[in-house]
């Protein structure tokens, strides 16, 4: 009977990482569309209806330039960071839970691939090798304003990451468990967000550093860096990084949907249509905030982290903990 | 042998070799890597044998947080390594060295005189909650005084970074009559 097991979970895993793959690539077709509407452009409308087809016309594009790499570059380290993003982004969704399982043929389909007790802290340890690819990407181009990037991306991400733990302490402490399967379940009578909105903030602020999003697009700063620690890249290695923003942008989503807004929980609607109806909030919310938010300078960023983000998140984890030694 | 030995051996390998590439390398960046899969190696033999929280814990403090400030520090550095005489290779290996050795000649002993080392182990699973009330009932005094070091270091770094900043600020405002 394991045979069958196996192959149910090679099923899984290939509808859920084309599904990813497949959204995150509409995802930039809907964050030109909207971008335009909120500009008053029109933004790509000529390949198919309403240009729905321009994600593929861009990925044969993509596909087809070249591969450069620059004199002096690392050249293992310069192939190997956009896959690193890439990569660390797509493994975050290994312990998301995106539906309530059902019985196939007498047997058990968990909607997850794995219940992991330490599952919040595995997002965290993932979340932080993201990093790398930053870093090295910008180091190893061999560029300063690669350098630069890398260098500004290191300190904004380990910065955010910190708040970004610190708003999930209270989350941890309501539901009593890192389970992201037990997390849901304690939110079974109602979100967190009722009862958390100020983690919530901190939450979805520290989502925005963490993805290096306008306004927190430091890193890749177009006016001031050229492109950032993605400079010197090219072809497939930049779509990598780009198809490596929107799924993180995706299973951010997936995390703000889990710890705050309950999961795949909700009325009427199956658990999965439910759970990607909350996973598209955020990067809705990212894609405004590009439009409507200007960057802040590179210290006003690190002192908004570091000065009000951080002792907010503790203050909110102390009131968490008062309040439920009160009321038990 | 099982599937468990052969993981612990395949990642047993891993990490050692990580390990002597990270303090064999020249640039730096390349130890700092090699030393970051050295970390991932740990954190998977952590969670083989059982202790799932502090595998994630290896992976954001040490991979996470303290190799991504020194890979910060070093790209800010951008210093090459230069060639470098055997003699200066001696001064700096000796003292690690022998350490080493009495480490190793130590863990050698404890392994092979302590009882019951000979007997398998039988395969268990520390879940977070239970690692937790561990810690704070059997371990409360030592956990309590590693966070009052941490919070005296984190004071001194904050008056290191600030006495600085107090100093230049002097140097540069203008004497007043008072002074004088």
């Amino acid at each position: 009977m394991w045979f069958l097991g196996f192959v149910i979970l090679l099923i899984k895993l290939a509808a859920v990482l084309g599904a990813l793959v497949l959204l995150a690539v509409y995802l930039v077709w809907i964050e030109r569309r909207l971008l335009a509407k909120f500009e008053t452009r029109l933004g790509p409308n000529r390949a198919g209806w309403h240009g729905a087809l321009q994600p593929f016309a861009d990925g044969v594009k993509i596909l087809l330039k070249e591969d450069l790499i620059p004199e002096g570059a690392d050249r293992f380290i310069f192939m190997m960071a956009p896959a690193v993003v890439a990569t660390s982004a797509l493994l975050l969704f290994v312990v998301v839970p995106f539906g309530e399982g059902f019985t196939l043929w007498g047997r058990r389909v968990p909607m997850l691939f794995t219940d992991l007790n330490v599952g919040l802290l595995y997002v965290v340890a993932i979340s932080t090798v993201a990093v790398y690819g930053v870093v090295l990407a910008g180091w190893s181009s061999n560029s300063l304003y690669s350098l630069l990037g890398g260098i500004r991306g290191a300190a904004q991400m380990i910065s955010y990451e910190l708040s970004l733990g610190l708003s999930l302490a209270p989350v941890v402490m309501m539901a009593g468990s890192f389970s992201l399967v037990d997390i849901v379940d304690a939110q079974a009578a109602y979100p967190f967000i009722l009862v958390q909105p100020v983690g919530f903030l901190i939450f979805l602020v520290s989502t925005m550093a963490e993805a290096h999003r306008l306004p927190f697009d430091i890193p890749e700063a177009e006016n001031e860096l050229m492109g950032g620690y993605h400079t010197e890249y090219s072809g497939m290695r930049f779509g990598l990084f780009f198809v490596g923003e929107y799924v993180n942008m995706l299973v951010l989503g997936s995390l703000a949907a889990v710890f705050f807004l309950g999961g795949w929980r909700g009325p009427l609607l199956p658990g999965v249509v439910w759970f990607v109806l909350k996973v598209l909030i955020v990067p809705f919310l990212l894609i405004w905030s590009r439009a409507a938010l200007p960057r802040p300078r590179y210290d006003q960023l690190m002192a908004f982290g570091w000065k009000c983000l951080i002792p907010v998140a503790l203050v909110n984890i102390i009131a968490t903990g008062g309040l439920m030694l009160l009321f038990g | 042998m099982t599937l468990y030995s052969i993981i612990f051996y395949l990642l047993g390998i891993i990490t050692l070799t990580a390990t002597g590439m990270a303090v064999t390398r020249r640039n730096l960046v390349h130890a700092a890597l090699w030393l970051v899969v050295s970390f991932f190696g740990t954190s998977l033999l952590f969670y083989l044998l059982g202790a799932p929280f502090l595998a994630a814990l290896e992976v954001i403090i040490f991979a996470g947080a303290i190799m991504i400030l020194f890979l910060f520090i070093i790209m800010t550095l951008r210093k090459e390594a230069a060639p470098r005489s055997f003699r200066e290779v001696w001064r700096q290996w000796r003292l690690p060295s022998l350490l080493g050795l009495i480490s190793l000649v130590l863990i050698g002993f404890f392994i092979l005189s302590a009882a019951g080392s000979y007997h398998r182990l039988m395969p268990a699973m520390a879940a977070p909650v239970d690692f937790g009330r561990f810690l704070v009932t059997e371990y409360w005094l030592p956990v309590e005084i590693v966070s009052f070091l941490l919070f005296v270091a984190l004071v001194g770094v904050l008056y290191l970074g600030r006495a600085t900043d107090d100093l230049e600020a002097e140097k540069s405002a203008p004497r007043t009559g008072e002074e004088l």
